[in-house]
């Protein structure tokens, strides 16, 4: 079953030389699945999530056609669509320390984002919390419950930031480069538990990063983009037999932990301008 | 001749003291890395050589000279500092050339001119960039700038910070190759720190694991090809980093 259909979606932005199109008409579906969307800087990676979200603001802007659920979401009044974004559509973004709010305790922004789409007696809104951060992973729930998001860490941050937009049981997450701001031995257990999430709740996800390896890990499918557009689709298992050249070549550039290459081989930045 | 001799080295911030104990050398031409996560203490090591964490005890040789507690002069001339994030550190009102020849204004040093095209080609940069401003350039190319200016004064030691964790792939891919060429043409020392294990397997000989500011293990960077860590830090470190 397709949960989001993306048609020929365009977004554009002025510029002194006319306007510059950052994702120049990409099409795709997704079903309750893992899809991966890879790219460098400027490839229009993230602008492509944004649009789904409508968050794109004037003077960028979006064209084409984006269906989710069996509805036009390009048509839908900006009230609408805010009673669909974290309740059916959930986002989360990069570093924990910019996106919480650093004046509202951890327990309280996550009841919030509960409050603004569903109607619940304060208790049963405790035990939800409580019970989320549990599915998080967070050893002493009501503790933390009580936190101001500079007391807690990274990786314990991005988990209360995937508690907050897993509670009102949305059916697609969008996850925009989740763990480029921790580390590595709190990277994979981040993306673990969105995984766990994503497939206990029957979830669709879109992984957006630029870490092509960390990519083919958790998803099934995998859109490789350049200069706003899609050069390559595969199956995350075939990555390694990927056939076009600028994936190879972001492939290849990864140093490896066995490494024994003298020189890394650099993508030709005039034969893909977008970079 | 080691070119970097720690021993005994506690750092403090505000009396807080963040790194315990930490000693090791780095032979003259050698590449050695401080591999560690977020608040293991592996940047301050850095910055207590070159001076900028002046609450320091313990000893410290740098090219046979005792460490200094500020920025100091003479040590600027041999042992210079690459930094993570090109957009922060290079001033957003200085152009290129201003940059690169401010070190060889303070060091009293003449033909300015000559050794800035140098320096830019030096570190693959087109000439048409000399006049040009930071917000001008790309990651890649700020982080060019950056390499170069450390190297205006020709040091034997370069400290790297991270020099390639704010760069996409194929922008870190020619860095690294930068670095290399540099290290291999120039006979430079390098101290790196960095969290990405491929990228010592790379561009490093040895490494030292750190954990809550002390090292646990100093390995050489072989240790990645087979995961012959001895410290259970390091393994997990090496473990989650995706070696097998």
């Amino acid at each position: 079953m397709t949960l989001l259909s993306v048609e020929n979606l365009e977004v554009s932005f002025p510029t002194s030389h006319g306007r510059v199109k950052v994702v120049d008409g990409i099409s795709f579906d997704l079903g309750r699945e893992r899809l991966g969307i890879v790219g460098e800087s400027g490839s229009g990676k993230s602008m492509t999530g944004r649009a789904i979200l409508r968050l794109i603001r004037s003077p960028g802007r979006v064209a084409g056609q984006i269906s989710f659920e069996g509805r036009d979401l390009m048509t839908l009044s900006e009230r609408q669509m805010r009673a669909l974004r974290g309740a059916r559509i959930s986002m989360i973004m990069q570093d924990p320390r910019y996106s919480l709010n650093p004046v509202m305790t951890v327990g309280t922004q996550i009841e919030e984002a509960l409050r603004v789409h569903e109607r619940l007696p304060r208790s049963e809104m405790r035990a939800r919390v409580h019970e989320m951060l549990e599915a998080v992973r967070i050893d002493d729930p009501d503790r933390v419950a009580g936190l101001y998001p500079h007391e807690v860490s990274g990786g314990m941050g991005q988990r209360v930031m995937i508690a907050m937009m897993l509670i009102p049981r949305p059916s697609l997450l969008i996850a925009d480069e989740p763990t480029s701001a921790l580390d590595v031995s709190v990277q994979g257990d981040v993306l673990r538990l969105i995984d766990d999430l994503v497939k206990d709740h029957g979830m669709g996800l879109i992984l957006i990063s630029h870490d092509l390896p960390l990519v083919a890990r958790y998803c099934d499918r995998i859109l490789v983009m350049n200069a706003g557009r899609v050069v390559e689709t595969c199956n995350a298992s075939a990555l390694h037999a990927a056939s076009h050249p600028y994936t190879k070549g972001l492939l290849a550039a990864v140093p490896q932990m066995r490494e024994t290459r003298a020189e890394l081989p650099v993508i030709d930045r005039n034969a893909w301008a977008g970079t | 001749m080691t070119a970097i001799s720690l021993k005994n080295l506690d750092i403090a911030y505000d009396g807080q003291r963040v790194v315990h104990g930490v000693s090791f050398d780095v032979a003259e031409g050698e590449s050695f890395a401080l591999v560690g996560e977020s608040g293991s203490g592996k940047s301050t090591v850095l910055k207590a050589i070159a001076g900028l964490a002046p609450e320091w005890t313990g000893e410290m040789q740098i090219l046979g000279r005792p460490g200094s507690h500020r920025p100091d002069r003479t040590l600027a001339k041999h042992c210079q500092m690459v930094f993570q994030d090109p957009y922060g550190s290079l001033h957003p009102r200085k152009t290129v050339d201003a940059v690169l020849s401010e070190p060889l204004a303070i060091h009293g040093i003449g033909r300015q001119g000559a050794k800035v095209e140098q320096a830019l080609a030096d570190v693959g940069l087109d000439r048409r960039f000399r006049f040009r401003y930071p917000h001008q350039l790309s990651g890649g190319q700020r982080q060019r700038v950056a390499i170069a200016r450390a190297l205006m004064l020709e040091p034997e030691v370069m400290l790297l910070d991270e020099p390639t964790s704010a760069l996409d792939v194929s922008v870190q891919a020619e860095i690294l190759n930068l670095l290399k060429r540099l290290r291999s043409e120039r006979g430079l020392t390098y101290l790196m720190v960095t969290h990405n294990l491929p990228v010592v397997s790379f561009l490093c000989e040895r490494m030292a694991v750190m954990n809550k500011g002390r090292i646990v293990e100093i390995a050489p960077a072989t240790a990645l090809h087979d995961g012959a860590f001895t410290d259970p830090y390091a393994q997990a470190l090496y473990a989650a980093s995706g070696g097998a």
